[in-house]
């Protein structure tokens, strides 16, 4: 500490509204400095880094497991999906998403989700923020913008490098898919991204749930925790047949409709329901989230 | 709580009670309403919904036989819908059951069709479940006959619509035996005004017997399908029933029929002993005792069955036995409008049964609608929108036939493709095609393929073991690698396959393809099964449903170069050969399905006649994909997406006009103070964290906020950063009222509730992301000053994580000045400094209120603030208990304590030094001496001067004093008030 510091300002002029003169509200924690905030986290590095190498142990499984011993499981026709991963670039990328599906990219999106407020709250940085002062909806807003981002460049890179390996290893061939006929590269392509959009829309439950959950407490753990608890549970109700019409709620129950993409044509029908209902919970929990957000005493 | 517990404590776990109960009762308010609202949905989904039907279950007593003269009791129920009365009659509907059900089988659609606003009557055919009487097969005589007194029964009912007196206003259903009555006694009995027939036989003995040549009507024998049936009727419809019962067809419900048929059986045979009233010929009375070798079969029906399956062949009397129990012959006679429904995927009763059916009533100039169905006795009910199709064609039949409502129906036909598997559900899925005509089975085009291949030897097996597996009778419903595409495993030695070159562009297959095949036996007789494979690129070949077509071929030579082409009707199927598939045909000897030779025997086979290669002809059918839900579902989710924009545009042009209305005045009178606050008031619950607060801070000022721990200090700083909402009071800071968030904030620095850095950032990475955040400009940041009151040197490179308490501190002092701001708050800022860390603060604090700017510090350390603060507030209890300049608060004249060696001197020199206020003695050597105008020099000097020895001079800390004069010496704070 030194006491030589120049402590003197120049005339501190102030804007009509009190604020200090370089203060801009739109201005505050913009969407770049939020991203560059959580980019310099082990926590995203380690969510994307391993994006990038759940394909290569992918492949080196695929290398070292030999010929199948024809044990199909479950799912009858779809276990074709592992069978037919070999077969190409498109058919091992959609592999990749197949297996991170149901879990991986669950609790991928909910960490960037469920982090990103409670984060800042245990660090105590959250309460910075808000003086500085950052607009509560704003500083949601952004936060909420960047987990998409993040949760969409984690999907994003999962495609990219199982593609770009599996075109490598096993070329580039038609996609091949449980009882439709094989689908051309070009055509193949299309539906893999459509595949990985509609998983995309699909974890708008987790990214909605986890994010609520973060704005509700301040231990990330929690948030992130919770939110995939409750997907789990989720998928555990939908398993119970006796529900019948009621599992159609469920925020899960249209996890899997992606798979219509890969039959000739398409089934559309599940896709849209499920998008329907993703987005009908992603606005809930984010509209729960911004309205219990902007009236919270924020105490850590 | 005993007399020895002080009396605070009690206090102090009293205040503690009240929040946790606070606390809890909120908890509970919220969890409770999450929980009712949760109950209430549930139960909202749960709740039994007013069935809008009752029903009546009753024993009728009907006299059958060919003379009319045998008496059976027929179990029955009748669905009445709300609101049938005598003035207000409805339609009835008979709904039978398939073969080895009972009336419980169709009660779901009983249910959807009495919601429909029909009466719906249901019985357990005679022979079955609680009813008496034998299995006659949907003998005119017997079941035909029942069913016509059921409708003398409806006739005589005052809430059923009458066309004439004894004539009700009917429709008959059912599937396969139902669907078979419903044909015969629309032939019988001319008070049936509609029919809907599903996936039922043309001609029982053809359906049997198959034969897909059409050179001899000798067919083979399908024992699988044969004895799953002969023995689901020994047991009186308590054996084995799985894939006969689909009564729930267009129910679009139970699509697990078979659970609850056992069940049935059992209830009808135990219920009711007198059950089986006519004693079958060698057997006695009772379904307890029954003949072992018919069950509840009819003696005639039942020594038929063991004739011919024993002999695989159909001889005469049985031919004819089941002519009489075949819609085939009474077809001119059928004049109520019919909707055939028939299943794809059917190996009993395939759809050219139906094509025949079909051709028969629409020659009279009757109605006759047909569609088909992804599903049928192999394939159970079919995918879902199957169900939903036929649901609509079947209402929509009766509602124009039975309730004269809407236009006639269309004269389209209907079919469905598997085109997938449901992903969400599992189970298949199909697309629905229409075309305006029915094109019968041999579409409206045709696409003929070569196949190509010599003639071939296969062997037939010796009893005709081992055998292909085409087809698993019985198992029914729907598991879906058993039938899409066939389960067919072709032995070696027992197939010749012909294939096609891959075609060359995709053919939509629609009917019942054909080919001609050749065949020389040394027997002169063959027993063949042809079938056609979709071969894709990758060999793999699939056998559409798993059906195939067995033919018996007589007069065969015994060399192929002599065998007459025969042309081979192949079973119909829709399926879409895509474009580079090939089409194979393969010709088996043996299939596990079908009875066939025993004696072992070689069969030369080819395809096509003896001068050219084989030609396979594909019926095609251009149909129109129906539109389904899915367009509206897209609808639904464009405009819930539009929703969304607007309820947000809305949402922030709300919030925008709330802002805009927000008090934005300027208090001229403050406009120059950085902060002056009035009235603060904060309760959480019932607890009182702040009660009212008042103090200002001008400029230049370093005010000090006192008190012990849970005065309400953080409490009051976190509202001054717009980190909580007051619950009541006014802070102006420069003027402008404080809100959260207020944009005034900014031209505050603050250190509340100790430091708060990213962990994983540095130092100086910490404070320039904390600057990013503000969005101000670089320059207004003043980094190097900031830097330099941080005084982290190096440190300021690592991470943050490995700092000290102290260091980040210090961090967070320098953050609160980036941009030397105008009013900076500090919550225990010296908190884990060391002394001359603290001695520094002091002095940059001091320097930071000279230019104009104040320092508003919170503290529980008196010495910090009175050598730091020029102001102090004292907050005890959540109220200021005093607050001006430091001096008044300490008073005009300070004490001293003196440490002497001869006290009795000291104070005798200091009764004689004048302007010495007071003195007291403290302890053996210390007075505590109150110098009013007398400086502490002269004071010291004259003792001196006295002779008294002075080990030390202390200033007395008047401040402690005060504060505890003023806080008194509870320790409790506000919190356990």
């Amino acid at each position: 500490m030194s006491t030589d510091v120049e402590l003197k300002t120049g005339p501190a002029v102030a804007q009509p509204d009190g604020a200090a003169a370089g203060y801009r509200a739109g201005r505050t924690l913009t969407y770049g400095a939020e991203f560059a905030r959580q980019w310099r986290r082990k926590r995203t590095q380690l969510a994307l880094g391993f994006m990038v190498v759940l394909p290569i142990i992918l492949l080196i499984a695929f290398e070292l497991g030999g010929e199948d011993d024809d044990g199909r499981s479950g799912r009858g026709q779809f276990s074709q999906l592992s069978d037919a991963a070999i077969s190409g670039g498109l058919n091992f990328a959609m592999f990749a998403l197949f297996v991170s599906a149901s879990f991986l990219l669950v609790v991928v999106v909910a960490l960037f989700h469920g982090d990103t407020v409670a984060s800042e709250a245990s660090w105590g940085s959250l309460r910075y923020l808000l003086a500085v002062p950052v607009p509560r909806a704003r500083l949601l807003g952004i936060k909420l913008a960047v987990a998409l981002s993040y949760s969409a460049l984690a999907i994003l890179t999962l495609l990219g490098t199982a593609l770009i390996l599996g075109t490598a290893r096993y070329g580039w061939h038609p996609l091949q898919s449980g009882i439709a006929a094989e689908i051309p590269a070009g055509e193949g392509t299309l539906r893999l991204l459509a595949t990985a959009g509609f998983l995309g829309i699909n974890m708008l439950v987790v990214a909605g749930l986890a994010f609520l959950l973060s704005v509700l407490t301040d231990a990330p753990l929690g948030a992130v925790g919770g939110a995939v608890l409750l997907y789990i549970v989720s998928s555990i109700l939908d398993q119970i047949e006796a529900l019948g019409e009621l599992r159609n709620f469920l925020p899960t129950h249209f996890a899997q409709a992606y798979l219509g993409l890969l039959t000739t044509p398409m089934q559309f029908d599940d896709i849209i329901k499920g998008t329907i209902s993703a987005v009908c919970y992603f606005a809930a929990f984010c509209a729960l989230a911004f309205y219990r957000f902007s009236r919270k005493d924020v105490v850590s | 709580m005993g007399p020895g517990v002080p009396r605070r404590t009690v206090a102090v776990m009293r205040a503690l009670a009240a929040r946790v109960r606070a606390k809890i009762n909120r908890r509970w308010i919220a969890g409770g309403v999450g929980v009712v609202l949760l109950a209430g949905l549930a139960a909202w989904a749960g709740w039994p919904e007013d069935p809008g039907y009752r029903t009546v279950d009753e024993r009728v007593a009907v006299r059958t036989g060919p003379a009319g003269d045998q008496d059976v009791t027929l179990d029955t129920r009748l669905y009445l819908p709300d609101g049938a009365s005598a003035g207000k009659k409805v339609p009835a509907l008979l709904l039978a059951h398939g073969f080895g059900g009972t009336k419980e089988s169709v009660a779901l659609d009983a249910q959807d069709l009495a919601g429909l606003g029909y009466a719906v009557l249901t019985w357990t055919a005679q022979g079955f479940g609680a009813s008496t009487g034998q299995i006659h097969l949907n003998s005119p005589d017997y079941e035909v006959r029942d069913a016509q007194q059921l409708l003398d029964r409806l006739a005589k009912r005052d809430d059923i619509q009458l066309d004439a007196a004894g004539d009700p206003r009917v429709g008959v259903l059912g599937g396969s035996y139902g669907g078979a009555l419903s044909l015969l006694l629309a032939a019988q009995d001319k008070r049936v005004d509609a029919i809907v027939p599903m996936i039922t036989w043309n001609d029982l003995g053809r359906s049997l017997f198959a034969q897909s040549a059409a050179t001899t009507d000798d067919g083979v024998f399908k024992q699988a399908w044969a004895g799953v049936f002969f023995s689901s009727g020994m047991s009186g419809g308590r054996g084995r029933g799985g894939g006969l019962d689909l009564e729930s067809l267009g129910a679009g419900g139970d699509a697990n029929g078979d659970g609850d048929l056992g069940a049935e059986g059992d209830g009808g045979a135990d219920g009711d002993g007198g059950a089986n009233g006519q004693a079958p010929a060698g057997g006695a009375a009772g379904p307890g005792n029954l003949n072992p070798a018919c069950g509840r079969w009819a003696a005639d029906i039942c020594q038929t069955y063991l004739r011919v399956a024993a002999a695989g062949r159909l001889d005469a009397d049985s031919r004819q036995q089941l002519a009489a129990r075949s819609p085939a012959s009474v077809l001119t006679q059928i004049k109520a409008p019919t909707l055939l429904i028939q299943g794809l995927a059917d190996s009993l009763f395939p759809l050219n049964e139906a094509d025949a059916n079909a051709r028969g009533i629409a020659a009279n100039g009757t109605p006759v609608r047909v569609a088909w169905f992804s599903g049928g006795h192999d394939g159970g009910d079919g995918p879902q929108s199957d169900s939903d199709r036929l649901k609509f064609l079947t209402a929509q039949w009766f509602d124009h036939y039975l309730k004269g409502n809407g236009e006639a129906p269309a004269d389209s036909f209907t079919y469905s493709r598997i085109t997938g598997l449901d992903a969400v559900d599992r189970g298949t899925m199909a697309t629905g095609y229409q075309v305006t005509d029915y094109p019968g089975l041999a579409g409206q085009g045709t696409v003929q393929v070569p196949v190509s291949g010599g003639p071939r030897t296969v062997a037939n097996p010796p009893n005709g073991t081992p055998a292909a597996l085409s087809s698993l009778p019985g198992t029914g419903s729907g598991a879906l690698s058993s039938f899409v595409n066939g389960v067919v495993s072709d032995l070696p030695g027992q197939h010749a396959r012909f294939e096609s070159a891959p075609l060359e562009q995709t053919v939509s297959v629609v009917g019942t393809p054909s080919v001609q095949i050749r065949a020389a036996s040394p027997t002169g007789e063959a027993v063949l099964y042809v079938k056609l494979y979709d071969v894709d690129p990758n060999g793999s070949a699939a056998l559409s449903m798993g059906l195939i077509a067995p033919l018996r071929l007589t007069g065969l030579p015994t060399s192929i170069d002599k065998a007459q082409p025969v042309q081979v009707t192949l079973p119909g199927i829709v399926r879409d050969f895509e474009a580079g598939h090939r089409l194979r045909i393969t010709i088996a000897t043996a299939d596990q399905s079908y009875l066939g030779p025993s004696a072992p025997v070689d069969y030369t086979v080819a395809v096509g006649p003896a001068d050219g290669g084989g030609l396979v002809t594909l019926p095609t059918v251009p149909g129109t994909p129906i539109a389904t839900a899915d367009a509206l579902w897209l609808y639904v989710l464009l405009g819930l997406l539009a929703l969304l924009a607007v309820g947000l545009v809305l949402v922030i042009f709300v919030a925008r006009r709330r802002q805009r209305r927000v008090d934005h005045s300027v208090s001229a009178a403050h406009a120059d103070t950085p902060l002056w606050v009035r009235g603060l008031r904060k309760t959480y619950g019932d607890f009182v964290a702040v009660d009212s607060i008042d103090f200002t801070v001008e400029r230049g000022q370093v005010v000090g906020l006192l008190g012990p721990n849970g005065a309400g200090k953080t409490t009051s700083l976190r509202v001054l950063m717009g980190l909580t909402q007051a619950t009541a009071g006014e802070v102006l800071i420069f003027g402008h009222r404080l809100a959260p968030g207020a944009p005034v904030l900014s031209r505050i620095g603050a250190l509340v509730e100790g430091p708060g850095f990213l962990p994983h950032l540095s130092g100086e990475q910490n404070l320039a992301a904390y600057w990013r955040a503000t969005g101000r400009p670089w320059e207004e940041a003043r980094f190097d000053d900031a830097l330099a009151i941080a005084g982290l040197g190096d440190a300021v490179k690592r991470k943050v994580k490995n700092y000290s308490h102290g260091m980040k501190q210090r961090l967070a002092v320098a953050q609160a000045m980036l941009g030397l701001p105008e009013l900076l708050v500090l919550d225990e800022p010296t908190d884990g400094l060391d002394p001359p860390q603290i001695a520094e603060m002091r002095r940059v604090l001091q320097r930071y209120a000279s230019d104009g700017r104040a320092v508003l510090v919170s503290s529980h350390l008196l010495a910090e603030v009175e050598q730091t603060c020029t102001h102090a507030v004292v907050v005890h209890k959540g109220r200021v208990v005093a607050s001006g300049r430091v001096d008044e608060i300490v008073g005009d004249s300070p004490t001293t304590l003196l440490d002497v060696t001869d006290i009795d001197l000291a104070s005798k020199t200091l009764d004689r030094l004048d302007g010495v206020t007071g003195y007291a003695v403290d302890g053996e050597r210390t007075l505590v001496v109150d110098l009013g105008d007398v400086s502490r020099t002269d004071a010291v000097s004259a003792l001196v001067r006295a002779g008294v020895g002075i080990d030390r001079v202390t200033p007395r800390r008047r401040l402690e004093d005060a504060f505890l004069a003023l806080v008194g010496d509870s320790t409790a704070g506000s919190g356990d008030r």
